[in-house]
């Protein structure tokens, strides 16, 4: 078989790239390389494909080893699974990290000064730039966070904006994570993983270092301790949570005990932790359970996997959790829509990095003009997330968008649309070739004293073809990212 | 360390050593019944069973089944399976506790034992199972000790591992003592088999196997690892050292206790114990000495009352 001819310009392994409308990381044109990705064309030009072959079985195994799961929900215990890693690198320019940075920096400012707006004199809803009835409707308002003050007023310290490329080239972002966001531990062994197999890929290009994220989050959680007292712990939901490979993984980079709600205790509004050396107090709290079940008596009281009386001492300031309880009426994907115009309220800024054109299932005309062209765009239910509870468009049954009609009628503030966007494409090793499979990317940011944004972060890959969806639990992986030094 | 930390730790290392403490007795009686006997195979299958803690049941024993029921029964809690899968799941509770070379050699195992064709089939399948056990019972504590930091969770793995010999060794000697009469000589050499500890004995006092003597060895014994004194002794150290470690408790109930029943085994002659028929009492006062043991280790480092740790 000829590796090239006249017809078929690319060479292998890219004889099946093909180029549509979507934005392509790696190629401008149809066989032409975007000069930050000429190293490692050339590199997948001249590896043999065996050679390709045996690296991705080392990565494999390197992910095996090191017990690198995720669980699927819905099976007897959690079934552990093995997070589907690509082997080639996402490569973004200094230039375009640059404006990804400034543009979240501003939006995790924004975003913050509006939590702490809403929870106390509600300023942005008196002066009618959110309608309070979309705030008071959203699940995720905590009303018991009202007043609570908490330290250098950061309710949220650790983000994962996920962003999307447009075809013009400009990051958009698409969702905030504000509440418990996870994936930062795959992208951190994804580049252990990556060094030990690209060394000289390494040495071409000038990756800038990710590795410094776990003493980055250490800090981040420090600084909203009180004077003089540190003990920092990570609360788990335990041992079935989907995420639970990645909290034990932090709590070990960071040197802090990983804990459960039945390892704490609260008494006199001050919580503790059950040690074998007695009962030894807790201040700062990185807590991966959801607000709901974090206190039973404050909020679900069917939780068991919270810790009785953490509200009351919350709230009396003897321990601080992050992130802040009530974040996630910030994230909610209703309110997303106006996240445009709180950067302009707060910071009489224009929005760096946009939105995705959002519409609002509540405004008469959006809705009715959704629901008449239902089959052009994506429909999302604002508390979820994972991918669950959506409405692809373009790729849906008429059954299934009379069904989703109807849903949006009968509760609307439960719904947005969205246009089907089509995100960038990356190359991606199947099967012994180089295919383009589409990516997001959710780079991680952390806010305490200061906000910082280690360079890089999870880009996630749709691993079928021609799918858009990236999220682990419906067939996603993830692959490296990497940010270039100049 | 977590108190939760510490329990899960205690008890994978617990019912490890029940499941080994349970595949070496069946290994060695196993082994003797293809001899012939006074006693008949059911009679044997009773003090096997005996010797495990275990009340037979009341419609009898079938020697067929109770292999089966012993090593691959996940119904029966006192099974070797059961006890590996137990040891397991506490190993996952606190599975970045503990080394990853642990959690590999514990997870092999029990996919050994669990996967579908350990289910008998033949009559040599129980006793593979046995020896998978045996196998991975030496690479575990191997592994356990030459990887994982001798910390304060170290230490609780071998209290969990010698306070479960502790229990067990008195309720074996036991089966084989309170009729001595009727066991002839290869019984004998099958109590000692379930310590492994036919050669060491023999170095000791030759192949004449008294029974005195062979209390006298399990019982009394300060270097044989599967002997009473010595699991104490080895209790007494990990004690020390997690009250070492860990500064604010009153441990002196627990050091009480450790100290009388190390003292009562370095100190008491064989001839004494069995005077009279008093070594049954003996062991049953060892028995009692152990759980009071757990109950106070529970009770200073697991599950203590919220007002006394506030010192309130």
């Amino acid at each position: 078989m000829p590796a090239q001819s006249a017809n078929r310009p690319m060479p292998a392994p890219f004889s099946e790239y093909e180029i549509d409308a979507a934005y392509d990381e790696m190629f401008r044109a149809r066989g032409r390389p975007r000069s930050h990705y000429k190293n490692l064309y050339t590199q997948l030009l001249n590896l043999p494909s065996e050679e390709l072959h045996r690296s991705k079985r080392e990565a494999d195994l390197s992910f095996f080893n090191q017990g690198i799961t995720f669980t699927v929900y819905g099976r007897a215990e959690g079934t552990e699974q093995i997070f589907p890693h690509d082997l080639l690198p996402r490569i973004i320019t200094s230039s375009e990290w640059a404006v990804i940075e400034r543009g979240l920096t501003q939006r995790i400012t924004a975003l913050n000064l509006f939590l702490a707006d809403v929870y106390h004199e509600g300023r942005i809803l008196k002066d009618r730039i959110i309608p309070g009835e979309i705030i008071y409707t959203c699940k995720h308002f905590r009303r018991q966070m009202h007043g609570v003050k908490v330290p250098r007023g950061v309710y949220v310290s650790v983000v994962g904006t996920d962003l999307i490329r447009l075809p013009d080239g400009r990051f958009v972002v698409l969702e905030d994570n504000l509440r418990v966001p996870s994936g930062v531990s795959y992208m951190l062994t994804s580049r252990k993983v990556m060094k030990q197999i690209f060394p000289t890929l390494f040495r071409k290009y000038g990756v800038r270092p990710i590795e410094q994220y776990s003493q980055a989050l250490f800090s981040t959680l420090r600084s909203l301790a009180p004077e003089g007292r540190s003990t920092i712990v990570l609360l788990t939901p335990g041992i079935y949570n989907s995420a639970y490979f990645e909290h034990a993984f932090l709590a070990r980079q960071m040197g802090i005990e990983l804990v459960e709600g039945r390892d704490l205790v609260v008494h006199d509004n001050t919580v503790y932790m059950r040690t074998t050396s007695g009962l030894q107090r807790v201040d700062v709290i990185y807590r991966r359970v959801d607000d709901d079940f974090v206190d039973p008596l404050a909020f679900r009281v069917d939780s068991s996997l919270g810790v009785a009386g953490l509200f009351n001492a919350y709230r009396a300031g003897n321990v601080v959790l992050a992130n802040a309880l009530g974040t996630g009426v910030a994230d909610d994907k209703a309110i997303y829509s106006y996240v445009p115009k709180m950067i302009r309220y707060y910071l009489g800024e224009d929005p760096i990095v946009d939105n995705v054109e959002t519409f609002l299932m509540t405004d008469r005309v959006q809705r009715e003009h959704v629901c008449d062209n239902l089959e052009k765009y994506v429909v999302k239910a604002v508390g979820e997330s994972g991918g669950y509870g959506m409405l692809i468009g373009p790729h849906s049954s008429s059954e299934q968008r009379s069904e989703f009609r109807e849903k949006i009628l009968a509760d609307p503030r439960n719904y947005i649309a969205q246009p089907t966007l089509s995100l960038s494409t990356a190359p991606c090793f199947m099967n012994g070739r180089v295919e383009p499979r589409h990516v997001d990317l959710r780079p991680y940011v952390l806010f305490g004293e200061k906000i910082t944004i280690v360079p890089g972060g999870l880009t996630r890959v749709a691993l079928r073809k021609g799918s858009l969806v990236v999220n682990s639990s419906q067939g996603g992986g993830s692959k490296d990212t990497w940010v270039l030094q100049n | 360390m977590l108190s939760r930390v510490a329990d899960s730790l205690y008890w994978m290392s617990r019912y490890f050593e029940r499941a080994d403490h349970c595949a070496r007795v069946l290994e060695a009686n196993y082994n003797l019944m293809l001899n012939p006997s006074k006693l008949s195979t059911e009679e044997r299958w009773h003090r096997i069973m005996a010797s495990l803690g275990i009340a037979a049941s009341a419609d009898g024993i079938d020697p067929q089944m109770a292999m089966i029921k012993l090593t691959s029964d996940p119904d029966d809690e006192s099974s070797i399976v059961s006890c590996i899968a137990e040891s397991r799941e506490n190993a996952g509770q606190v599975r970045e506790q503990i080394s990853s070379e642990m959690w590999e050699r514990l997870n092999r195992l029990y996919h050994q034992v669990t996967r579908a064709d350990a289910r008998p089939e033949t009559d040599s399948d129980p006793l593979r199972l046995v020896a998978d056990v045996r196998e991975g019972s030496y690479q575990f504590h191997g592994v356990t000790d030459a990887t994982m930091n001798h910390g304060e969770g170290w230490q609780f793995i071998q209290l969990g591992k010698y306070m479960e010999r502790c229990c067990a060794l008195p309720v074996l000697l036991d089966a084989y003592f309170s009729a001595p009469g009727e066991a002839d000589d290869l019984d004998w050499v099958g109590l000692l088999a379930s310590c492994a500890a036919f050669e060491s004995y023999c170095k000791v006092y030759t192949a004449d196997l008294k029974p005195d003597s062979m209390a006298e060895f399990l019982l009394l014994n300060p270097e044989f690892p599967y002997s009473v004194r010595y699991a104490v002794e080895r209790m007494s150290a990990a004690i020390a050292a997690i009250s070492e470690t860990s500064f604010t408790h009153a441990t002196g109930r627990i050091e009480r206790i450790a100290g009388r029943l190390r003292a009562s085994l370095a100190y008491v002659q064989i001839a004494e114990i069995m005077n009279g028929g008093g070594l049954h009492r003996y062991l049953n006062s060892v028995i009692d000495q152990c759980n009071n043991l757990h109950a106070a280790v529970h009770v200073v480092y697991i599950d203590y009352p919220i007002q006394s740790a506030l010192g309130a």
